[in-house]
Parts: structure tokens; sequence; C-alpha cells
């Protein structure tokens, strides 16, 4: 990596097709989104990542794939600043360190992540989630006299159209079922408007239907947003048609698409046992 | 289009709301004065010093419940320490008044009694202003706020949160009670400060005075009401809401949950503060013990008894506690605390949403869950009455 | 009498001869006399000689002039008043008849000091060791020159090593004022043995400079011997000073862990949050009391053992009261932490109001059996109080007991495995509703064993629970939730460093230093001192 990386203002390394940033602002002069460089985290001897390295294009729509205690959701943890990593770099775009950043910071930069386990606000209305996670100002002097204009109301049904909670808006979240908690917390991760969107078992507990329009919602997605999507379920995987990553022991073991590391023998081995 | 600041915080109280505040405002700046002013002692409707004094104190009280509310039922922070706020600005208002004692103390020297009675010579450098007023004021706010503000970053910036940070509170009052407990801390050692005799000139026992204060002390609390009220409404309340029931996910869409906490946390000791300082006054003396620990979990339990996350139930719980212990300690005092035990331990166990809970309950509707934006409740409720 | 040096000197070299001429003979007229005379001077130095000779007669007559029961008749004679009749100073016979006109002599503090050395002076050659051993004590912060004739041969003649370096101290005091250089050096080298304050400060006298900026201590031999003792007794005072300090820190750390042990389980291990903890430590004082009380009217005879006995019962009430909280206030606040502490103060508050109810509202008083008063004395005078050791000690049993119970017992793998998870424990067949019960019980009961010890050495009231609880949670959060070592060493930690703080900046300002400091430390690092890490340990 370029040492321009470590910079606040930086510009791409060529010639030619320069320009300039600012502070924050995400770059993406080299088509890369997302870096992860000998990304090693252990917790008491345990290594959940073991010199990790993944880059996720612009755009693109990846699956991560791997058996339990691959690392998965650590590798996530470290993205979005939950846990920092012991050795490595994490980049978003060109500029942005990652493992400097908490984590607003990072969601404010345009990373979104949707949990293993939806968590939303419960005592709040379908609504008052999606108001609190449009993308707008949210700093506590903007909110203590922030008020919904006209455009922003309209966002908020757009999303709520999306994800088919019409009818539930006004509901607190708590009354939701399972597969529509599933996709208010995507929702919500719509309202924040992400380059980057981090997603952890998304379709767990939805039924067959569901699964289909999210799968479908993932692939429009794609294309003006990067996703990355862990997940265990191999049909949706193959709905989602991109390339996928196999994580095991916290380290990459094989990508390329899927019918490729389907075949791939080591991949074989680690799920189906030695 | 946007609403200006005045109507929505016009809008924030229900109809209902206003009306209630409207009568309490009559009966604390109207009907009490007169009763006590104009009517004769012998009169069944004389309100009496004793009552009057009595009456202001909760009213200060009721304030610090509904900050303790804001932190407690919207933020999920329970503080064990707020005492320490109510006395601070208690103190520096109590500095103030014991200099307008000037030389009519034991002593008859311009130096406060504790002083001489220490051998000083001169007041310390940290009593430097404190003869104005104005000055009194700022430090009622100033001090408890840095306090707290300080306090809040460090803690918050380190995640402290839950039964960890209750108990840090709770560290922090003890050992700002241990250190005004010291004669040579400057603020009177053990017995703090008392025989107040003025208010800018004025005498403090005079029942105009008394009035005054009492006057106040009702304002007070209606402005932390309205205050509260367009709080717990605005964006800002639900952001508040939204930490206390998932803190992380509230980080990963984007907000500081360090600085909304510190703000609401800061608020809420220099509301406390005010309430002190009021207090101070009427009741005329402030010591160390009112940073005891059990006074502030104290007030923990007004806000529980009245129904968190509701503010009016701060209220109404400082209330019900405190003239039940003025009628305990007077009538039973030995069942004092066995009252307050065992009112501890039913509230938590049978009464989890207070009394305004069960209020609610009885009148079939859901229980107290968090503060919505929308007035419809508020018709509902007066369809329901109707 | 004109007083003069010349004067003082030939009575004071007339006293040696006497002395040393007639060690077992009867005192003479002629120091008889001077005994009665009107200035102090003479009378101490009459004194000093009657304890250098020794004799069996001398001995009463000092002791006699101590009790102001020696007396003079109007003809002039010293006569000795008893219970009986009165008897000659000189011989000791009876005299008859009874003189009335007999008016004793009167003391001054001066010459009652006088009198005590001069008894001491007797009593260094007894045959009691006790005797000897107080004696030295007595003398060396107060023998004269006199009294050397008697000093010298009975440092040769003593046996005894601690009376004996007692006894050089006092012959190097004396001598510290020789006329001799060569004597002055080697006292000042020997006063370097000893750990008083006060002989140091005597030393550090030669060090000295007059008005006119000239060394008092003319000599510089005496000077330099001075300084190395000066050195050598500050060496060792500040050892003394640093090895008392951690005894003191020592042992408010295992009273802190003993008030703290309770907690590591009801809140480090199962996650309880029991604001009534110092009541349970009150519980298992007042128990001891009324253990003690019932010792006193049934078995007085065995009232030394009562603290044996009262230490089951401590824990057996404790534990009862802790189990009927946990049946019918605690087990329905399972995790709701907050709910938990305000319930639980409230049971904290109707405690204290039965504590008073029942036994009043003022302290009660606990004394402690005779094997734990007192104390014994170690290297340079420190004294260590017995009920400090023994608490000490108590504590390591009791971290022992709940150590060996977690980790050994069935119950102790039935807590862990309930605390660890609920629901798996509940279906391998855990009584986890049980589990609870008793693991809170034991955990009262421990603080009950905590109370015990407390009653030993705090006050014993319905309020002393309230000074333990933040300290007791203060440990715990310290020492990292559910880690036994960590607990100890927090305790430990904050004993030691409450002392030092105190002995530094006074106690309320060291134990506001405490909280501060663990306010920050809880910043740095809030899972505590042993700390799990990993990705379960957050939310």
């Amino acid at each position: 990596m370029s040492t321009a990386m470590h910079d606040g203002i930086a510009s791409s390394g060529r010639a030619g097709d320069s320009h300039v940033l600012r502070p924050g602002e995400l770059d993406l002069s080299h088509k890369v989104i997302l870096y992860l460089e000998d990304i090693s985290v252990s917790f008491d001897g345990f290594k959940a990542l073991n010199n990790l390295s993944l880059t996720i294009d612009a755009g693109e729509l990846r699956a991560i794939i791997g058996p339990n205690g691959a690392g998965k959701t650590t590798m996530m943890d470290v993205i979005t600043g939950k846990t920092r990593p012991d050795s490595g770099k994490a980049f978003f775009g060109q500029t942005l360190d990652l493992t400097r950043m908490n984590e607003p910071e990072i969601a404010h930069a345009g990373i979104g992540r949707k949990f293993q386990k939806p968590t939303i606000f419960e005592n709040h209305s379908v609504f008052e989630n999606l108001e609190l996670a449009m993308k707008t100002d949210k700093r506590v002097w903007k909110s203590l006299f922030a008020q919904l204009s006209g455009e922003e109301r309209d966002r908020v049904s757009d999303t709520l159209k999306r994800i088919r909670l019409q009818t539930e808006a006004d509901r607190p979240a708590g009354l939701l079922s399972h597969g529509q908690k599933q996709w208010l917390e995507i929702g919500m991760l719509l309202m924040q408007e992400p380059r980057l969107l981090l997603l952890d078992e998304p379709v767990a507990g939805m039924t067959d239907e569901e699964t289909e329009r999210t799968a479908e919602l993932f692939v429009s997605l794609a294309g003006q947003h990067s996703l990355v999507v862990v997940e265990h379920d191999m049909s949706f995987v193959e709905a989602l048609g991109g390339q996928v990553t196999v994580l095991h022991e916290g380290s990459v073991l094989a990508e390329g698409s899927l019918a490729k590391v389907q075949a791939d023998p080591r991949v074989i081995e680690v799920y189906l046992g030695r | 289009m946007r609403t200006p600041l005045s109507v929505r915080l016009f809008q924030s109280l229900p109809r209902t709301g206003w009306l209630a505040l409207a009568i309490f405002a009559a009966v604390a700046w109207i009907a009490i004065p007169a009763a006590h002013l104009l009517l004769p002692e012998s009169s069944p409707f004389h309100v009496s010093a004793y009552t009057v004094t009595l009456l202001g104190k909760i009213l200060c009280y009721a304030v610090v419940a509904v900050a303790m509310d804001l932190i407690w039922g919207y933020a999920g922070i329970l503080s064990l320490g707020h005492g320490v706020f109510f006395a601070l600005g208690g103190y520096a208002f109590g500095m103030y008044l014991m200099r307008q004692i000037g030389t009519d103390g034991s002593y008859g020297v311009a130096l406060p009694d504790f002083m001489v009675f220490l051998d000083w010579k001169e007041l310390p450098w940290f009593w430097i202003g404190s003869d104005s007023f104005l000055w009194a004021l700022i430090m009622v706010v100033a001090v408890p706020g840095l306090l707290a503000f300080v306090f809040g970053w460090f803690a918050f910036r380190s995640r402290i949160k839950g039964v960890y940070f209750s108990i840090i509170t709770q560290a922090l009052t003890y050992a700002t009670m241990l250190l005004f407990f010291r004669n040579e801390t400057g603020f009177g050692g053990n017995n703090g400060f008392t025989d107040f005799k003025r208010i800018l000139g004025y005498d403090i026992t005079s029942p105009q005075m008394r009035l005054v204060l009492f006057g106040l002390s009702a304002a007070l609390l209606m402005a932390v009401l309205i205050l509260g009220r367009y709080l717990v409404t605005s964006k800002f309340g639900r952001v508040l809401a939204a930490i206390r029931d998932a803190e992380s996910r509230v980080r990963f869409i984007g907000y500081q949950p360090t600085q909304y906490k510190l703000a609401i946390w800061t608020l809420s000791a220099v509301l406390c503060a005010l309430a002190g300082a009021l207090y101070v006054p009427q009741v005329g003396i402030i010591n160390p013990s009112e940073m005891s620990p059990a006074n502030s979990i104290e007030i923990a339990v007004w806000v529980a008894v009245g129904g968190r996350g509701t503010l009016i139930g701060g209220v109404i719980g400082a209330f019900i506690v405190n003239l039940a212990k003025s009628f305990f300690t007077v009538s039973f005092p030995d069942y004092w605390l066995f009252f307050l035990g065992f009112l501890f331990i039913g509230v938590t166990l049978f009464l989890p949403n207070g009394v305004v809970g069960l209020w609610r309950k009885l009148r079939g509707r859901r229980p107290a869950a968090p503060e919505t934006e929308t007035p419809a409740p508020a018709a509902t409720t007066q369809g329901a009455k109707a | 009498m004109p007083l003069s040096l010349p004067h003082l000197l030939r009575m004071f070299l007339l006293a040696v001869c006497c002395a040393l001429g007639s060690a077992h003979a009867a005192p003479s007229a002629e120091t008889l006399a001077r005994l009665t005379d009107d200035d102090s001077d003479t009378r101490i130095a009459a004194i000093a000689e009657l304890g250098a000779e020794g004799s069996a007669q001398s001995v009463a007559l000092l002791d006699a002039l101590a009790d102001e029961a020696l007396a003079l008749t109007g003809a002039g004679r010293l006569v000795i008043l008893t219970d009986t009749g009165a008897l000659d100073a000189a011989t000791g016979e009876a005299i008859e008849p009874y003189p009335d006109d007999a008016d004793p002599l009167m003391i001054n503090n001066r010459v009652r000091n006088a009198l005590q050395s001069a008894k001491a002076a007797t009593n260094i050659r007894a045959s009691d060791r006790g005797t000897r051993l107080a004696a030295a004590q007595l003398l060396r912060d107060s023998a004269s020159e006199l009294l050397m004739p008697i000093l010298e041969p009975a440092l040769a003649a003593e046996q005894d090593k601690e009376i004996r370096s007692i006894l050089a101290l006092a012959v190097a005091r004396v001598n510290l004022a020789s006329a001799e250089p060569a004597k002055r050096i080697l006292a000042a080298q020997r006063l370097g043995d000893s750990s008083d304050a006060s002989v140091k400060a005597m030393l550090a006298t030669l060090l000295d400079k007059d008005a006119k900026g000239q060394f008092i201590e003319p000599d510089t031999e005496v000077r330099a011997a001075a300084k190395a003792s000066v050195q050598a007794i500050e060496r060792r005072l500040a050892m003394a000073d640093l090895a008392s300090t951690a005894f003191t820190g020592l042992s408010l750390g295992s009273i802190l862990l003993l008030a703290a042990l309770g907690l590591a389980i009801t809140y480090g291990v199962m996650g309880v949050i029991n604001m009534a903890h110092g009541e349970l430590l009150m519980v298992g004082a007042y128990a001891t009391y009324v253990v003690q009380g019932l010792f006193r009217t049934h078995l007085p005879e065995y009232i030394d053992s009562y603290v044996i006995a009262a230490v089951p019962v401590a824990f057996l009430t404790a534990a009862a009261v802790g189990m009927l909280m946990e049946r019918t206030v605690i087990r329905w606040l399972y995790g709701r932490p907050l709910e938990t502490l305000l319930a639980t103060w409230g049971l904290s508050l109707v405690l204290i109001q039965s504590a008073r109810v029942i036994f009043g509202p003022q302290n009660v008083e606990v004394a402690n059996p005779a094997w734990m008063s007192g104390g014994f004395s170690t290297y340079a005078d420190i004294v260590l109080p017995w009920n400090r050791v023994v608490i000490i000690g108590f504590a390591i049993f009791v971290l022992l007991l709940v150590w060996l119970m977690m980790q050994k017992t069935r119950l102790g793998m039935f807590v862990r495995a309930v605390t660890q998870n609920r629901a798996m424990a509940g279906c391998v067949g855990v009584p986890t509703a049980r589990i609870d019960t008793l693991a809170f019980g034991i955990g009262a009961g421990i603080a009950g064993l905590g109370g015990c010890a407390l009653s030993q050495v705090a006050n014993v009231g319905p309020a002393m629970g309230q000074g333990y609880i933040v300290d007791s949670f203060m440990v715990v959060v310290l020492g990292g939730v559910g880690q036994l070592a960590g607990a100890v060493t927090a305790a430990m930690g904050l004993g030691l460093m409450t002392k030092i703080l105190e002995g530094w900046a006074g106690a309320v300002v060291a134990k506001i230093l405490v909280l501060v400091f663990i306010i920050i430390f809880i910043q740095k690092r809030p899972q505590g001192l042993f700390a799990l890490k990993g990705r379960f340990v957050e939310d």
C-alpha cells in the first residue's frame, strides 16, 4: 500500500487522474472499497483471525462462508471498529484507516452493519427506527432541534415500502415477527445510505419467500452499493451469484465463484471433516 | 416547513398537561400564598409556615426526581450519586447566604463563624466572589455542571454502564461527603452552613421571602417538566431511549452515545443543583450528610415509586415518599425505615412501572412505554375521560 | 543551702565511696540525714546512694519514701511508719511508744523519678527475669551518672541477651555525658544499636552547633560516631515504620477481604447486586455478640472460647437470613440488576431498623477473649496486636474455605454450571432454583463470618454494615468479577495503599484518593485486575 493512505488528504497513485479529497471522504480511485491486510486478532491465546487479507471492490456483492469459529463475525467486528486488531491494516477506500476510527465514525464514513441477531429498537415504532437510522447530522445539538422535512418523510416511506412494512409503521418494532425484524434492520441499513453493507446471516429465520425477496433486494443494491454477506444458506449464496470467500481458522481458504469453491478439495475437507 | 421552537415547546405537552400545569400554578402562586398570608391562623384553610416550607422542600425534591427520571427512565443510567449535585448546588448558594450574614454571626466579624472557630484570618481563595448574588448563581450551575461533565466524560468514554456506573456514582458522592466532613476543606465540616439571615438584604425568615422561595420552586418544577417533556419527545429523546435499549446498535448507525449521555447527564446534574440552591434557603441548613449514599439512593426510589420514564411519576413519587416521611418521622419514628425499606422492595417486585403505571393499567392502557411524540394518546385520554 | 558544683561533686564522690565500700551494710546516718534535706539535689544524691547500696534496709527506706511513709519526729529521728507501728529508719527496729509527732516527708516529681531509678537499680540484681527486664527498661530511659557504679557490674553479670542490650544502652546513655572522649565515642557507637527515636534525638544534639556556630561536641571523632549511629537508627526506624505500615495494611486488607469474600460469591459468581451485603456482615457481628452474652450467663468459665463457638453461629445465622432474602425477594429479580439493587437496598434498611429495634440504637460491646488481646513485640519495638494477627489468619482460612467449596465440591460445580449456563444446567438435571438459594446462602454465610471477624476489631452497631458496602464492591470490582485471586490482590492492594496514603496525607484524604484511584482504574480496565478477555465479554 502506498504511504499516501496514511495522510488525511490523499490522491491516487498514478499521475493524470489525480483528484483532491476532503479529509474523511471515501476515495475509490482504485476501484477498491475495502482492504484488509494481514489482520490478526487473538483472545486469550485463541487466534480468531490469523493474517487475514481480503479486498472488496466497489459495487461488488461478496458472500463469505465458513464453518463456525472461522472468524466471520470477528472480521465484521474489526471492520466496524468494535474490535481492534492486534496487527494488520484495515482501510476503507484508499484513505480511511478503520483501525483508528470508532464505531460511529465508521458508520458515518459509510459502512453499515446488520447483526446476526436482529438488533432493532424494540420500544420505538417501525417509523422511528428508520428515522433514527436515516443519514443526517447525528450530533447532539442537531438532534435537539431536529424536525423531519417532507423529503425525509418521503424517504422513510419509500424504505417502508421497499421492506414491505408500510402497514406496520406505527407499531412498536418489538411486536414484529422475526423475519420482519430482519427486514426492518435491513431497512435501517438502507436509510443510512452506506457505501458498504455488512450483513451477518441476514436470512436466518426467514421463510423461503422472504429469503428469495431478500436475495433479489441485495442483487438490486449491488453496483451502487458494495455488499458483504455472511451466510450459511448455500441456496441463498447461490441466488446472490457473486464471488464467494471461504474463511477457515481465521484466514482465507479459498476464493472464487460458488461452483469453484465447492469443488475445492480443501473446502470439502473443512466442511465435511477429515 | 419548520415549526418555530416556541410552538414545538407548546406542542410537546398535551392539552391536559397544560391544564394541569395551569391549575398547579394557580395553587402554588395564588391559593397557597393567600391562605398563608391572608387567612387567620384559626381558619381551617390557613396554611402554616411549616406546611409552606415542607411543600417547598418537596417541590425541590420533585425537581431532583424529574432530573433523575430523565437519565434513569429515558437514558437507562441509574445514578446513585445525584445527591452530590444537589448538595453542591446547595453549598454554592449557601456560601452566598453565609456571606450575607455579615457581622451578625456569633463572633460579630465579617468572616463566617466556622472560619473564626478554625482561627482562619481571611477567606480562602475559593470563597472569592461569594458575596455576589450573581456569582453565586453562576457557581450553582458551573460547579456541579463541571463535576458532572468531567466525571461523565471519563465514565461514558470508557463505556462504563449499568451497575458499574451506579456503584461508581455512589463512590463519588461518598468521597465528596468525606471531603466535606473535613473542617480544613473550608465548608464548615460536620455542621455545614446554617443560621442564614438574608437574601439580597431581605430577611430570610419573613413570610414573604418564604412564599417567594416557594413560588420559585414551583416555577422551577414547571419549567423542568416542560423542558423534560420537550426533550423526551424530540429526536434527542428518541436517541436516548434507543441508547437505553440497544447502545451498540446506536453506535453502528452513526451516533456517538457518549455525547448524548454526557449531555443529558450534565443537564440532569445542573437541574439537581438548581433544586439544591432553592432548597437550602428554605430549610435553612446544608451539611455533608446531604451527600450520604442513602440520600442519593432514596431519590431513585421516588422515581421508582412514581413510575420511571414518565416525568410526572418523579413528582408523584417525591410527594408520596416525602409526605409519608414527614408523617412517619413525627408519629412513628421507629417505623419509618421499615416503611421505606418495604417500599423499596414492594415497588420493585409488584409495581415495576410505579404509581403511574398502575394508574394506566387500571384504566386499561398499555403500561408506561417509552414516550412517543404522537399527540394522539392525549386525544384518547380526553376521550376516555369524557 | 547554697549549691555549687564542687559541693555536688563532693557529695557524689562520697556516695560512690559509700556504695563501693559498704555494699551490704546498713545505710549510714549521714545518708539518712541528707534524705531529709530541703534541697532536692541533695536528696536525689542520697536516694541514688541508697539505690547503689541496695541492702534490704535501703530498699525498705526507698519504698517508704515513695509511699510517703518516711517521717521525721520532733526529735529529729527518721522513722518508717507502718500500719502496725513505727520502725527506726536506720536499723529497722520497732519504736515504742509510737511517735505521735512524726511528720511524713513530702516528695516532688523529680524526687519521685529518682526514686524509681534507684528502685530499678536495686531490682537490676533480682533473680526474676521479668523484674530485671522492667528495671533495665526503666534505667535505659532514666539512668543517671550516679547509678553507674551499679549499672556496669550489672551489665557485666547479666546473662540474658535482651536485658544485656537494654542495659548496654543505659550505660551508653550515661557515658555520652562523660568527660572522657573515648568513653563518649564508645557510647555513641553503642547507642547506634537502639531503635528509639528519643535516643536518636539525644545523639543528634551532639551534632548541633551553639549560637556562635561552634559544635557543642568538640571532639570530631565523637561527632563522627554519633553521626553514624544517628543514620543507623534512622534506617532502623524507617524499616520499622515500613514494617508496621505493611502490617496494618495487610490487616486492613484482610478485613476488606473478609468483608468482600461473601460478595465475591453473591455478586462475583451469581451476579446479584446485593446492597444488603453490609447488613449480612452486621448480622454476623450481632450473632457473635449474642453468643458472647450466652457464654457470659451460662458458661462463664469458658468465656474465652466464645469466639470459636460464634464462628459457626455467625455463618448459619447470616446464611439463614440470606436464604430468606433470596427466596422472598432476590429470586424474582434475576436478570434485572438495577431493580435488584433497589430492592436489596430496601432489605438493608429493614435489617438495620430490625437491629435497632432488637438490640437498641447504640453500639454493643463485643470484647476480645483474653488470648486475642494484647500483642507481641517484634523487631524494633513494633507491637503486633493479637486480634489483628488472628484476623489475618482467619481471612486466609475463609479464603481457603471458599476456594475449596467452589472448586472441589459438587455444590461449587453446580453453582458454576448454573451461573455459566442456566438453561443448560437445568437440562442436565441441576436443580437450579435450589442451587441459587444455597449459593446465595453460602455467600451470605461467608459475609457472616466476615462480620464475626469484624466484631473483634470494629464497632458493632446497627449501621456498621453501611461503612463496608462501598469498600466491598470496590474490592470485587477492582479484582475482576468472579475472580478469587483478583479479590485477594485487590483487598491487599487497597489495604496497603490506604495505609501508606494515610501516613502521608491523613485518613480522610487517603480514603478519597483511594476512591479516585479506583474510579480511574476502572476507566482503564473496566473488567478489573484479572479480566477475562474475549468476544463474549461485552454485551
